[in-house]
């Protein structure tokens, strides 16, 4: 999952993570709203479920995201 | 007859928990062909409220993106679904996720008991439906056409309770329509069937049953002209209740002729 931006700047300390299944590195220290800027989300339109526990939106600046997280990141889609 | 005398008017809104909705019909957002079809079907349909999944986004961004991308928030009332879920546990998970997208707080609970079938869990739909209601979350549980499980579902608290008319997507339309109508005479919560319309007659037949309302996707959604289906449900789905409202003639196994027998020529 290492883009190769983030290879160029190796000296940044680097957080693994998981997201929605798959192992992710983000550059660290970064909060679950960086996260959610990192991936390119709009933070109304997700849901963020950190280590099974949902996060609500006004925390997403105050809680950081921490080695060996799980997230979850779901949004609607068309069903039934 | 004391509901339709009640509410005798067709035009009448759908009242569930403490909201008035103007049309019968709700529809789903799945399945469409693609999203432009499915918001002119949906406004065909007059549906005011429609059913969304709770899906991982996806991050790679080769799919399409999430349905409030084409659908307002302003415009229809979002009622999220747990559908996929097989135990209770999972379907609380994601009826809280989808509470925290900030919306509403009413869940359409759906735990699906086979895979085959799509049948409900009935037992575990109970348990998430008793825990969800007392987090406070308004619960619209998909449930089997079974009367007993219909009045479990209202003693736990939930808000509506949703009868399938036949198995999710078949299209086989209402396979059971006295256990329906004895599930709408006992319960005083608002009856919804849910799955199982293929056509406009369907509908109108399920909405004939005196039931409150019918929830549909694929019949829709599966159309060759979804815009023009979405357009006829919203007819079958009036023309039904009105004719429930009417009070049809009484079935005879023999003729009865509607010209006078007096009168004819010799």
């Amino acid at each position: 999952m290492r883009s190769e931006k983030e290879e160029d700047r190796q000296e940044a300390p680097l957080t693994r993570i998981q997201v929605n299944g798959k192992e992710a590195v983000v550059p660290g220290p970064i909060s679950v709203r960086g996260l959610l800027e990192h991936l390119d989300l709009q933070p109304e339109l997700v849901v963020v479920e950190r280590n099974r526990e949902i996060l609500s939106r006004d925390r997403y600046d105050r809680v950081d995201v921490e080695e060996g997280d799980r997230f979850e990141l779901v949004h609607f889609v068309g069903g039934g | 007859m004391a509901a339709a005398e009640e509410q005798s008017d067709v035009g009448a809104p759908l009242r569930i928990a403490d909201r008035e909705f103007s049309s019968r019909l709700i529809v789903g957002t799945g399945k469409y062909p693609d999203n432009e079809t499915m918001v002119e079907a949906i406004r065909a349909s007059g549906a005011e409220m429609v059913t969304v999944a709770v899906r991982r986004v996806d991050l790679d961004r080769s799919k399409e993106e999430g349905v409030l991308h084409h659908l307002h928030p302003d415009e229809f009332f979002l009622l999220a679904n747990t559908a996929g879920c097989y135990t209770a546990d999972e379907a609380i998970r994601y009826a809280r996720l989808a509470r925290a997208a900030g919306f509403n707080e009413w869940i359409k609970l759906e735990v699906i008991g086979d895979e085959h079938t799509l049948l409900p869990d009935v037992h575990a739909t109970l348990e998430a439906a008793r825990v969800l209601v007392e987090e406070d979350f308004k619960v619209l549980a998909y449930t089997n056409d079974d009367l007993v499980t219909a009045l479990r579902l209202e003693d736990v608290g939930c808000a509506s309770v949703m009868p399938l008319a036949s198995p999710i997507g078949s299209g086989l339309g209402l396979v059971n329509p006295y256990y329906i109508r004895e599930i709408k005479r006992r319960l005083e919560v608002p009856v919804i069937v849910d799955a199982g319309v293929g056509t406009a007659s369907d509908a109108c037949a399920t909405m004939e049953q005196g039931v409150d309302g019918v929830l549909m996707n694929t019949a829709i959604a599966a159309a060759k002209d979804p815009v023009q289906m979405a357009g006829a449900m919203r007819l079958a789905v009036r023309a039904g209740r009105a004719a429930y409202l009417a009070g049809r003639m009484p079935v005879r196994e023999f003729a009865v002729p509607s010209s006078p027998e007096r009168g004819m020529l010799d």
